[in-house]
């Protein structure tokens, strides 16, 4: 028995509520990209999607050519490895939903293997830099906690690449670990990824996911429960300027009982086709009782334009349920705003900063990490400069 | 001395059918020091009165100038009236979410004085104030009007005029919906700012009860659009006894 709840209100853009998760991909989840048939935009989970600006990801016809430097800094604890596609411990968050993920789990030839030991807490975040130089690359990346350790991890994403890939998150029982992915790419980059979380019993897993680059940028943060306890933390910001594609889609899989979610993604768009999408799905499956979920998202939209595409989706199988919710809004700029704090003197240029830095303040605060928190308000005002000017 | 010169100010609002005049000429001049009531029905154009000095971009001015000690305002963007000295209390503040008061006030104080205040002195000068104004320390990390009562709204709008010190204040209906005690409050905040004998302050509103607390020097009825009848004091209650009626035969702009 699947239960649909209407999306919430809405005074800009499209807002619609989708088919129930299991029903909207168009193969079986699999390592292999030969599952998988070429998209050709119609499907659910592309119809959002500029094919053609893919760069022929999608369909084969992209040849790996290198061109992509990952650096990982860590601090003492931590295990970092260059390993082979054939270990053993790749593929275990889960696998790879579709095409694009799929070509690059078949295609990737060495991964990054970060390891926090057992009970390890660490004091520095581990550091990994991914930068593009331009060619075609499919990556992976496994990021593997232990028991009782807890860690954050910040991976920056820079340059000019055309990549795919897959992130894993294994996370033990009573683990702690945040991440954050900045997709702070140059102008014309073209990026898909999957990542997959594996969350264990009674572990906290928070994401922060900031999006400012890019010319296509579609990543699809999943989160399955390895055992009961487990709490998930979605947090997502991005900032669209115009031709951009940002593209977010969130799966929660709720199939263990007594497991938390709460999802939060803002963002502001400016220019002309600026184009931002956002797809929150929630399943709780019918052995997930004492689920607690909820999801939010939230676009202020600043110029004519650009276009936003918000699809919250809840699918509930049990009603033995703590609370299920979500919500989603898109407004324009609310000029009666501007006008508020242009009467007490504060010039147009700095109360429209003040206006966007706000919108996204409550979210920023949430990541708990004051050098991140100021990178990123330093990120908007950057923006919103470069729209000014 | 300080003195903002109405002179038949017309202004059109754009409707459905084409633009609609709603001041039909109104001349006024007040001078730092005075306080001037202007009272009247509603729909008489009150609130546009005092939108349009403060520019907001609805209101079109299609006749008439307004002038600042000679500065021509309606040339000054929103921004620059505000600072050249003429302060708006709203009849109904805006919320702007994840903006806390204290920021909000800070940045406004600077951009008005044209310099950031001295932080030691500021926090005690903002401090002082609230508690004249009755308002909790804590109000200052909250976001701007967000999820304010009536009364908390008002009291947030004359707190930013005892800090702003315009020569000008415009007080759009800033009694309406407050108790006794809360009329009280923000009536004595603003005789504080009337009492430096810097400011001209024009009072707006469709009661008399706040000419209790505040008193007028000069009282001018508004209907369809322009001053009708000017007066001293004793105009106010003359409008307590009889109403509006006599002026609104005929119908009312809206």
């Amino acid at each position: 028995m699947a239960e649909t709840i209407p999306a919430g209100s809405t005074t800009d853009g499209a807002i619609q509520v989708g088919q129930p998760a299991d029903a909207r991909v168009s193969a079986a989840p699999s390592y292999d990209v030969a599952d998988f048939p070429v998209p050709h935009g119609r499907e659910e989970e592309w119809r959002f999607t500029p094919l053609e600006r893919l760069r022929g990801l999608h369909d084969g016809t992209a040849e790996a050519t290198g061109g992509l430097r990952v650096e990982v800094t860590a601090p003492e604890g931590v295990t970092v490895e260059t390993v082979d596609r054939t270990d053993p411990r790749l593929g275990r968050a889960g696998k790879p939903v579709d095409r694009v993920a799929a070509q690059a789990y078949s295609s990737f030839e060495k991964a990054s293997v970060v390891s926090i030991a057992k009970d390890a807490v660490l004091t520095e975040p581990v550091r990994i830099s991914v930068h593009g130089e331009g060619g075609v690359a499919y990556g992976h990346q496994l990021v593997e906690v232990g028991a009782f350790a807890e860690a954050v991890v910040v991976i920056d994403h820079t340059g000019d690449a055309t990549l795919a890939g897959n992130v894993e998150y294994v996370i033990g029982d009573g683990a702690k670990l945040t991440v954050v992915s900045v997709q702070d790419w140059d102008r014309q980059a073209v990026h898909v990824a999957q990542h997959t979380a594996l969350v264990g019993r009674d572990a906290s897993f928070k994401s922060v996911v900031v999006t400012f680059g890019g010319d296509v940028v579609r990543l699809h943060p999943r989160v399955i429960y390895g055992g009961p306890g487990g709490e998930a933390e979605l947090y997502g910001l991005y900032f669209t300027d115009n031709g951009q594609h940002q593209e977010h889609r969130l799966f929660i899989d709720h199939d263990t009982p007594h497991c938390r979610s709460n999802v939060a993604y803002k963002g502001a768009l400016q220019g002309k086709d600026a184009h931002a999408v956002w797809i929150g799905d929630v399943l709780i499956r019918s052995v997930a009782v004492g689920t607690d979920t909820y999801e939010l998202n939230r676009n202020l939209v600043l110029t004519d334009g650009a276009r936003v595409d918000s699809v919250p989706n809840l699918e509930i199988e049990t009603g033995e349920i703590v609370g299920a919710g979500h919500a989603s809004a898109t407004g324009r700029f609310d000029d009666e705003q501007l006008f508020y704090l242009m009467a007490r003197g504060i010039p147009h240029d700095e109360a429209r900063r003040l206006v966007v830095r706000g919108f996204f303040a409550e979210l920023v605060q949430q990541i708990g990490l004051p050098d991140i928190e100021e990178r990123l308000l330093t990120k908007i005002e950057h923006e919103l400069e470069a729209s000014v000017a | 001395m300080a003195t903002l010169e109405i002179h038949d100010l017309h202004v059109s609002v754009e409707a459905e059918s084409g633009p609609r005049e709603i001041l039909r000429g109104v001349d006024l001049t007040v001078k730092q020091g005075e306080t001037h009531a202007i009272m009247g029905p509603n729909g008489s154009g009150k609130s546009t009165l005092a939108y349009s000095l403060a520019g907001h971009p609805k209101y079109q001015v299609t006749g008439g100038t307004v002038t600042l000690d000679g500065e021509d305002v309606l040339a000054m963007s929103v921004d620059e009236r505000a600072r050249a000295g003429v302060f708006l209390a709203m009849q109904y503040p805006v919320e702007v979410p994840g903006v806390s008061v204290s920021n909000f006030l800070r940045t406004s104080a600077t951009a008005v004085r044209g310099e950031a205040p001295k932080l030691r002195t500021w926090v005690k000068e903002v401090k002082e104030a609230m508690e004249a104004l009755q308002m909790d320390p804590s109000f200052a990390e909250r976001n701007v009007n967000e999820g304010f009562s009536g009364g908390e709204k008002k009291r947030h709008e004359i707190l930013q005029l005892e800090l702003l010190k315009p020569k000008i204040a415009i007080l759009d209906e800033t009694d309406s919906g407050l108790d006794v005690d809360a009329l009280r409050v923000v009536s004595e905040g603003v005789n504080r700012v009337r009492e430096s004998g810097e400011v001209g302050t024009l009072l707006i509103t469709h009661y008399t009860r706040i000419l209790r607390y505040i008193k007028p020097d000069h009282v001018h009825v508004f209907a369809k659009g322009r001053i009708v009848e000017s007066g001293g004091a004793e105009l106010a209650d003359k409008l307590e006894e009889e109403g509006y009626a006599a002026y609104v035969e005929g119908g009312a702009s809206e």
